[in-house]
């Protein structure tokens, strides 16, 4: 009934939109398991229940708290509220220090304990992440 | 200040000449001369002639440390090397946009220089299309970025540059990254013009081809700079993080590599004409976002100079504008094609370059959907979120197969009707690579069944290839060399990650660490002084267990103007791995912070880049000799 283009063409369009379909659900149902959520230290103290999933928490890192040993540095991060305690084994970027900024990615033991896998670096001294900022209350 | 007030004047008349030659040429458009008036040309020529101008009053500017503009104050000093004076003049959000701006003006006037043969109304209305994307710089640098505001009383010192900046791979990548940028806007405005005049042909496609190549070939080295800065200059420790502003540059990329694969279809068959004209938009479109996020401060990184909403909203504006414009003249003067009635053959060069395509999106709306959905989420429900690596890999590494065995065997096929040839070699090729890979992995825990099918399909693409270099040889030489360097830079990135080893610690001067491998010791540590930073260095010697000792010594800098701490990694290159070892510290702390990696294949990553763009370089100039 139909000429031989035409059904060509509708075989390629259902192709396409078939494959478009796909990969957008692939795409949404990784995003689901991947995604990573920022929350301050009262967030957490607010959380409902704890889960393994990593979080990123940002806030100061609190004067006088940084203790260095061989295998982990542990501090606490604070939003001038609510503080967690931090322990964290890895790479120190350079602009990691008490009374400054910090984002950590990990994963909360309970709600005054995160065993962070990752501290983001940051590139410019003064330069405050958006998400620090908010988390202490931007004065 | 002279200089200073040369640069300002100069962008004046730029913009000046720039108005003068738009009303020149649209006069030109409609009158009855076959030929392009001189005068355009020559206006073209005082348009980019007085942004060199006005560039060159900023570098001078650097270069005498005139605080009095307030551009070198915020990023310059005066005890700062000349090099990264000079480079400094494009390291800042200001002097970035009149570089862009230059490029532009370099790349048009060149568009028609380069364009003899073309139609005259398609020239004209390329020119004229690229001329309301400069005004718009134009504007938008004089509006809301000037890079020679006054500042009174004149600041004794500036506040120097960061240094994490101030380094030779940084210093080219923004000029290099901007031609392949700004090539993809001379390919938007030839497309709308050629879709405009009904020119879409095969000679229209031989002759885009070129400043495709052109753009191609400086986003991927641009690209690549950026990437081996960020290896040894940020300590991370790897060469790509799926940063979003690392995926805002591979997305035109991407779109532009699937565009420089349809062209050819253009050429030779006169098919996919509208493809090409919206991956033509799509490019430039995803160039002009991936300045506007990085710019406007919605993306975090080194590449964000100063949180202005002004700038932002002025890019975006011009940015819906462009889009709109394009997408109205796209439907408005899209006509089916029906002169050329396409047969398809599914066993064909064609299909196998849409299947090159669907990959191409698909990756696209991957790192798309990664990239800006955190975003969205943030302006609509205020909830922050990331989207780490895990994402990206998960959603790309197993297309990567299909598309390593398309990819093998796309090539061979032919343009027409086709089948495939020599089959028993092809799968022989096959089993080789599986039992090569399954040798190479054996000893590997984790993943070995995915891991040995990866690795196949890249050792697939790597053998087909070689073999097609050596034997069939000049039927498509640069091809055959871009392909060859795609599929070692798969390889080189898979063994990379399979088998690269890392340790972190902390450890304090005249400490051992012992690890599985090995040991570290930390000898002791030197300081110097110089002129814009005194460093720290760290003498550390690696035993490994096979007996082999390593010296390396990172360095710690401390920068005077801005105080800031960087780390330089010290890294041994060799043809099999690169032993990388960074420093780090903590104020007030004993303990030293170090990362010791042996990243394999490392050098490859960068050696096979550089091929696949030698396979562009080959096909620009392929052309010249044959014809």
């Amino acid at each position: 009934m139909y000429g031989k283009k035409v059904k060509l063409r509708a075989l390629f369009l259902v192709l396409i939109l078939t494959s478009v379909i796909l990969s957008v659900f692939l795409i949404l149902q990784s995003l689901k398991e991947n995604v990573v959520y920022f929350q301050s230290p009262s967030e957490i103290k607010d959380l409902v229940e704890i889960n393994k999933k990593k979080i990123r928490v940002g806030g100061m890192v609190k004067e006088q708290s940084i203790i260095i040993e061989v295998d982990k540095v542990n501090f606490i991060i604070t939003d001038f509220i609510n503080e967690i305690n931090v322990t964290y084994s890895g790479a120190v970027p350079n602009l990691f220090a008490e009374g400054k900024g910090v984002v950590v990615e990990g994963s909360l033991k309970d709600r005054n304990y995160l065993v962070a896998t990752k501290i983001l670096a940051k590139h410019d001294e003064n330069y405050m992440p958006p998400e620090v900022k908010e988390a202490i209350g931007e004065k | 200040m002279l200089a200073n007030q040369i640069g300002y004047f100069s962008l004046i008349l730029g913009l000046f000449f720039s108005l003068f030659l738009s009303g020149v040429s649209i006069r030109n458009f409609y009158d009855n001369n076959k030929k392009i008036d001189q005068k355009v040309l020559a206006l073209s020529f005082l348009q980019f002639f007085f942004v060199v101008i006005s560039f060159l009053g900023l570098i001078f500017s650097f270069i005498n440390s005139d605080f009095g503009n307030e551009t070198v104050f915020n990023n310059s000093h005066t005890t700062k090397p000349l090099f990264y004076k000079i480079s400094g003049t494009w390291g800042n959000h200001e002097g970035s946009l009149l570089l862009w701006l230059l490029v532009l003006t370099l790349f048009i006037f060149l568009f028609l220089l380069k364009s003899n043969e073309q139609p005259k109304k398609y020239r004209i209305l390329t020119l004229l299309f690229q001329q309301v994307i400069i005004i718009g710089f134009f504007l938008f640098i004089l509006k809301t970025s000037n890079p020679f505001n006054y500042l009174f009383p004149i600041p004794e010192e500036g506040l120097g540059l960061n240094p994490i900046l101030q380094d030779p791979a940084l210093a080219i990548h923004p000029p290099i990254l901007y031609l392949g940028y700004v090539g993809s806007s001379i390919i938007f405005s030839a497309a709308l013009s050629a879709i405009t005049q009904n020119y879409i042909s095969k000679k229209w496609a031989h002759h885009i081809k070129k400043w495709i190549l052109v753009s191609w070939i400086c986003l991927t080295l641009g690209i690549m700079l950026g990437s081996i800065w960020a290896y040894y200059e940020l300590g991370w420790g790897g060469f790509w993080f799926w940063d979003p502003v690392e995926n805002v540059s591979l997305m035109p990329w991407l779109t532009l590599t699937a565009l420089l694969h349809c062209i050819l279809v253009l050429e030779k068959r006169l098919a996919l004409t509208s493809w090409v004209v919206i991956l033509s938009i799509t490019t430039f479109t995803l160039s002009m976002c991936g300045t506007f996020l990085v710019r406007s401060g919605i993306l975090n990184s080194v590449h964000t100079f100063a949180n202005d909403p002004e700038r932002g909203i002025f890019i975006l504006i011009f940015l819906f504008i462009l889009v709109f414009l394009s997408l109205g003249i796209f439907f408005f003067f899209h006509k089916e094609n029906n002169k050329n009635i396409n047969r398809i053959f599914w066993l064909s060069k064609e299909t196998s370059i849409l299947i090159n395509n669907w990959f191409m999106m698909y990756f696209l709306s991957v790192i798309l959907i990664g990239t800006t959905y955190p975003i969205f989420l943030d302006v609509i429900s205020g909830q922050k979120i990331s989207v780490g690596p895990p994402f990206y890999q998960k959603l790309i590494v197993p297309f990567l197969i299909p598309f390593l065995l398309f990819m093998s065997l796309g090539p061979k096929l032919n343009w027409v009707k086709s089948k495939i040839e020599n089959k028993f070699e092809l799968i022989m090729l096959f089993i080789i690579s599986a039992f090569l890979s399954f040798f190479i992995l054996r000893k590997l825990s984790s993943d070995l069944l995915f891991n040995t099918i990866l690795i196949s399909s890249a050792f697939y693409l790597f053998f087909i290839t070689i073999k097609d270099l050596f034997i069939k040889k000049f039927k498509n030489f640069p091809q055959s060399v871009a392909h060859f360097g795609f599929s070692l830079l798969i390889l080189s990135i898979l063994f990379n990650s399979i088998f690269s080893f890392e340790v972190i610690t902390n450890i304090k001067v005249g400490e051992k660490f012992t690890f599985k491998r090995g040991d570290i010791s930390f000898e002791k540590i030197e300081k110097n002084e110089n002129t814009n930073y005194n460093s720290i260095i760290g003498h550390f010697k690696i035993n490994d267990n096979k007996g082999k000792i390593t010296h390396l010594k990172p360095e710690l800098r401390i920068y005077n103007q801005p105080i800031i701490v960087t780390s330089e990694a010290d890294i041994k290159i060799t043809l099999f791995s690169d032993t990388f070892l960074v420093m780090n510290t903590v104020k007030g702390k004993k303990y030293f912070n170090i990362r010791y990696q042996i990243k394999a294949f490392m050098v490859w990553i960068w050696i096979s880049v550089l091929l696949i763009c030698l396979g562009g370089l080959m096909s620009l100039f392929k052309k010249q000799y044959e014809k």
